[in-house]
């Protein structure tokens, strides 16, 4: 379980925010809402232990996580605005490496099965310099398949994806729930999921 | 026991990753491997054109020379150890992983040595034909720069990861690594000039060794630091 007690967020001399409670249980879904300036990029950097807090707890499973560190990552996957492809490597070596750091299944059937169902079968060779966006995106959301972690942080995944590849992700979304899995995510999209509780947060 | 050995093969899976993922890369863009080497060839080869055929006076600079060449050359790869996964995000996803970031940094620097330090081993020997070295000399300038150069890409990773991301980093990074390069210059062409005068390099070589034993433990855990503050 992911519990945010009195958060406070500063960027520069602005407080974008402060006094921030909330926890995410085992099932649920957390949507961050707000407008762009609003802090969520930042709050999810915080989420997953890149930027530290200027006040105020993260805490998972009732301990912190600046000192698990380790121990959190491996039950955690961040998906952020940059993709982390590498644009020399083909697809399936960007898959690989990713999942083999995180310490996910890296068996080569699995990789190719993961990058099929994200709609790359057949470009898996290709070195991601000539894929177009929305697959770069793709090969990086194809890690979510192939590591069980149970906190997924995403920021903006569905960005540049297609209307098929947007529903992969709501169905991994809905089916990461359903297996008992935690998700926080910041999407200007409306998120279909039917399964497992979604709670809002709103910046301003 | 198997708990233990469950964790060293992890240990050593992340190191293997990383490490064959930038030798990969470094293969697929080799002009940038190439720039180093060349910088390094050409900067060692302009002193005897410039400074003239005068044997004793060439034998006498030949050590600095080519570590001062071999200094700035590691200098000139720096900037790319990090900066290239930074803007992609593969650094972000790497601080986030649950391998411990000393050893992948340590990979990182192992293969970053590997096509940027090397190679300059490798050819200095050949190189130092043109200053009439004498074999003993030729060996032991080998040797030193094997021990050497490590130790310039380890604290070149904490330079490299102090100024990630910071404007005009590359002049920034020399201004704060350059200073920590000098025992090892000093241990480095002083061995190739003991073992001309007749002196005997091992004081020198064991005290390299030293400094590598030294930075091969912590330079990993600062640049690790460096790199946690660097993407706050």
């Amino acid at each position: 379980m992911l519990e945010v007690s009195n958060l406070e967020c500063v960027r520069g001399d602005r407080r974008l925010f402060a006094g921030m409670n909330f926890s995410v249980q085992p099932g649920e879904l957390l949507h961050v809402h707000g407008p762009n300036g609003s802090g969520k990029t930042s709050l999810l950097r915080m989420l997953c232990g890149l930027a530290a807090p200027a006040e105020g707890e993260i805490r998972w499973n009732g301990e912190s996580i600046r000192g698990l560190r380790e121990d959190y990552f491996k039950e955690m996957t961040y998906f952020g605005h940059l993709a982390g492809i590498k644009e020399e490597l083909t697809a399936l070596e960007n898959l690989r490496v990713a999942v083999q750091l995180a310490g996910g299944d890296s068996a080569e059937d699995s990789l190719l099965d993961a990058l099929g169902r994200m709609g790359l079968a057949g470009r898996e060779d290709l070195p991601a310099k000539v894929l177009s966006q929305g697959q770069k995106r793709r090969v990086a959301l194809a890690r979510l398949l192939l590591c069980p972690t149970r906190l997924w942080i995403l920021d903006e995944p569905f960005t540049a994806l297609d209307v098929a590849a947007v529903k992969v992700v709501q169905q991994l979304l809905s089916e990461h729930l359903h297996n008992g899995g935690m998700v926080v995510l910041t999407t200007h999209q409306e998120v279909d999921i039917p399964a497992g509780t979604v709670r809002r947060i709103h910046l301003n | 026991m198997n708990r233990v050995e469950s964790v060293d093969s992890s240990l050593w899976s992340g190191f293997r990753c990383i490490v064959a993922r930038d030798l990969t890369l470094a293969m697929r863009r080799r002009a940038d491997v190439l720039t180093t080497l060349f910088f390094f060839v050409i900067v060692v080869s302009l002193f005897p054109l410039g400074v003239g055929p005068e044997m004793a006076t060439l034998r006498m600079m030949a050590p600095g020379v080519v570590w001062v060449a071999a200094l700035l050359a590691s200098m000139l790869s720096l900037e790319r150890m990090f900066s290239a996964d930074y803007r992609d995000g593969t650094l972000e996803q790497m601080l986030l992983t649950p391998q411990p970031l000393p050893v992948l940094v340590l990979g990182k620097v192992f293969a970053h040595w590997l096509v940027s330090g090397l190679p300059l081993v490798l050819i200095a020997p050949l190189l130092g034909v043109q200053y009439d070295l004498p074999p003993e000399g030729l060996l032991i300038l080998a040797v030193s720069l094997l021990i050497g150069t490590p130790v310039l890409s380890l604290i070149g990773a904490i330079g490299a990861g102090l100024t990630l991301g910071v404007r005009g980093g590359g002049v920034l990074v020399s201004l704060l690594v350059l200073p920590l390069y000098i025992p090892v210059l000093i241990f480095g062409a002083g061995g190739v000039d003991a073992v001309m005068s007749g002196l005997g390099a091992q004081a020198h070589l064991s005290l390299l060794g030293a400094f590598l034993l030294g930075a091969l433990i912590l330079a990993p855990w600062a640049a690790g630091a460096a790199l946690r503050i660097s993407m706050e």
